[in-house]
């Protein structure tokens, strides 16, 4: 099987995962949106890794997953909070940061 | 004794120090330490005076360094003080005249509140005119220079209560600083000549440079002269000078200030020697403001400025005869310590007429003082005698020797300014002898409540030395060309010329017009009855009354234009420089109000911003090929 077709399902998954992102209010669905981003990066880069024959992909990848799973502790805090905040968890709400 | 003249600046000025931060804690004795200042530098002048008589005359110019004062790659200024007989002229002067009139000041000031304070402004004068007299180099010499003005502006501004005192306090600054600019010009174009400020180089060098420089430095000195003595044009600042105290006065136009333009002319000799026509229009200068000066004071009712005109009048001598060349240095320092004599003499006079008369200056109001006051009387009449040029008096021996100097030449020169000299003789007599009567004789006009008396001791005594001065130094110094071989070290010998007319006629003809000046104003000033107030004159009367409207003309050429020009340098400030600073500064702020609808605080645009972000770099890299 050829790798390159990983890479191509890394970017439909990434492309998936960015629309997912810019189009859904919720905020949960988004940030399972950012998540799908993150896997797919991990996909290209297991896929680039086996491509180029070096493990620096697949390294970089355990380090993704280490991060995501902070990210994932930290925005699903920031979520809670902003529902305790508002009672909404909309993403279109908070709009404090307008210029 | 010559290298310890340091302690003649040191002295008053360190007097000046203590009597300024003590405070009123020294208004008991400050005045003494006031005249003890003055006087001890005039002790330390006179020995090291002695000391210098002593010497050859070549041998007499001394250098005193001082510190090592600006020590730079181009300029190298040492600090230094210069003895040499000019400077010790000058030394002596202004502490003899000086003291005498700090010890006048103390019964002068008797009852004014400030007079600690004004005893610390009459040391600061005499040492700043102590240092610019013995500075040996020009730089140090702008120290002095400025040091009097600041304090001629402390003392002609001393009764600022009064807004018009305060006013003329700030015209005399003003109008100096013109000058001054002239001098700090004449500066630059040293060093750019010459690569040095201090007397011995610039004055070396003098002879090598082309005359277009030296003219060109000379004309800018000239302009300092003046400002500092009152020269036209630039002579507006002096008749106002005249709402300082009277002692103020006799010290102004007698041992310091107006004295410096002289000085600077006679020590930048070498300069003048190179540029004869920076002469010619010193000498211009000198006839004109001498005729100027004259003109005013024969219209004058206020008797300080008719004898302010008379300065005026008189330092336009000393110019004429500065500019003249080497035959008229001399003379031209002479006629200044003569004239430091009689005229700080004649101040004193006046103010202890106005001492008696309740501070009156209005001579209509005067008369038939001469009964009340026996000793100011005779002490003025022989300052009268000798600004006249009555020989044997000191005027006529200086004066006289300026008259036959001007008359020296060919061409038109000698006809002008000698016609000048002779001429403003005869009005000086007319002038003067005006004063003196309507002063003195003729019938009391006292207003009622004045009670005329004589002076204390204090008073007198100082204004009696001055008279034995303005009577007999002049021949004491004529006498064998004492003061000529004295300056000659300083001035250079200058050859004997022969005037256009021979000297006993110019002789006969100065007393021709000096007495017929004097008869004219003892006709209608002594005999005649003296209106009490001004009767209603000719137009030239009237213009000579108001000083030529000097104000006005000011006012018009100078104040109105450079008000008009500093507007439009405000609009085009205004529009111009802020309007394009301002202009730029509102097109930054539409920037940022435009780009302040990007952040619209909507998460998702945020993110979308971050795609397209990252769409553009991968475009890139790929399409770049990177």
């Amino acid at each position: 099987m050829n790798p390159i077709n990983f890479v191509i399902l890394a970017a439909i998954l990434f492309s998936i995962g960015s629309a997912a992102v810019l189009l859904r209010r919720n905020a949960i669905v988004a940030f399972m949106g950012v998540e799908l981003m993150l896997n797919a990066a991990n996909l290209a880069l297991v896929a680039f890794s086996r491509i180029h024959g070096q493990l620096d992909g697949q390294v970089m990848a355990f380090f993704v997953m280490v991060v995501a799973a902070a990210e994932v502790v930290v925005g699903l805090a920031i979520i809670i909070a902003l529902f305790r905040a508002r009672q909404t968890i909309s993403l279109d709400e908070p709009a404090e940061l307008k210029g | 004794m010559l290298t310890l003249t340091w302690l003649l600046i040191a002295v008053p000025l360190a007097s000046a120090a203590v009597l300024l931060l003590a405070g009123r804690r020294a208004d008991a004795w400050g005045h003494w330490l006031g005249v003890a200042a003055s006087g001890t530098a005039f002790v330390v002048g006179f020995v090291a005076f002695l000391q210098m008589l002593g010497l050859e005359s070549e041998e007499r110019a001394t250098s005193v360094h001082l510190f090592s004062w600006i020590p730079g790659g181009e300029l190298n200024l040492d600090a230094g003080l210069l003895v040499d007989p000019l400077s010790m002229t000058f030394v002596l002067l202004i502490t003899f005249v000086g003291t005498l009139i700090h010890v006048y000041s103390v019964a002068y000031m008797e009852h004014d509140a400030d007079r600690r304070r004004f005893f610390a402004y009459l040391n600061l004068f005499v040492a700043a005119m102590l240092l610019l007299v013995l500075a040996d180099s020009y730089l140090l010499l702008f120290v002095g220079w400025e040091g009097v003005g600041l304090a001629s502006y402390l003392l002609i501004g001393f009764w600022n209560f009064k807004r018009e005192y305060a006013t003329a306090a700030n015209k005399a600054f003003f109008v100096n600083r013109i000058g001054d600019l002239g001098l700090i010009f004449a500066m630059g174009l040293m060093f750019s000549y010459f690569g040095a400020l201090d007397f011995d180089s610039v004055l070396s060098q003098a002879p090598e440079a082309t005359t277009a420089q030296l003219t060109a430095i000379g004309l800018m000195l000239l302009l300092a002269a003046c400002g500092k003595s009152a020269q036209f044009p630039l002579q507006s600042w002096l008749g106002d000078a005249m709402a300082g105290p009277t002692p103020v006065s006799a010290l102004i136009h007698a041992a310091t200030m107006v004295t410096a333009g002289v000085y600077l002319i006679v020590r930048s000799a070498p300069i003048f020697n190179g540029a004869p026509n920076a002469q010619v229009v010193v000498a211009a200068v000198g006839a004109f403001t001498l005729i100027l000066g004259a003109l005013i004071g024969m219209a004058k009712d206020d008797i300080k400025k008719a004898l302010a005109a008379s300065t005026m009048s008189q330092i336009g001598y000393m110019m004429l005869a500065a500019g003249l060349g080497p035959i008229g240095y001399a003379f031209a320092i002479f006629h200044l310590v003569t004239h430091g004599f009689f005229k700080a003499g004649m101040f004193l006079g006046a103010g202890s007429v106005m001492h008696a008369m309740n501070d009156q200056v209005d001579m209509r109001r005067f008369g038939a003082l001469k009964g009340a006051m026996v000793v100011t009387w005779v002490t003025f009449g022989l300052g009268w005698l000798a600004i006249l040029g009555v020989p044997p008096f000191s005027g006529f021996f200086s004066k006289d020797k300026i008259i036959e100097a001007a008359f020296v030449g060919e061409g038109w020169q000698p006809w002008v300014f000698g016609g000048a000299a002779l001429i403003g003789a005869g009005l000086t007599a007319f002038y003067m002898s005006r004063l003196f009567f309507m002063t003195f004789h003729g019938k009391a006009r006292w207003t009622d409540e004045v009670h005329p008396h004589e002076s204390p001791a204090l008073m007198t005594v100082p204004m009696m030395i001055l008279a034995v001065g303005s009577a007999f130094l002049g021949l004491f110094l004529a006498m064998g060309d004492r003061f000529t071989h004295w300056l000659e070290p300083v001035t250079g010998h200058a050859e004997h010329h022969e005037p256009v007319l021979p000297v006993p006629v110019l002789i006969a003809l100065t007393l021709i017009l000096v007495a017929a000046g004097g008869l004219l104003a003892w006709l209608r000033y002594g005999r005649a009855e003296v209106p009490e107030t001004a009767p209603s004159a000719s137009l030239a009367t009237l213009a000579a009354r108001n000083d030529f409207f000097q104000d006005s003309v000011n006012r018009a050429v100078v104040q109105r234009p450079g008000q008009h020009l500093t507007r439009t340098l405000v609009y085009v400030d205004a529009t111009v420089v802020d309007g394009a600073v301002n202009k730029q500064a509102r097109g930054w702020a539409g920037l940022g109000e435009a780009s302040r609808r990007l952040q619209n605080g909507q998460v998702r645009s945020y993110a979308a911003t971050m795609l397209v972000g990252l769409v553009i770099v991968v475009a890139v890299i790929v399409v770049g090929g990177l």
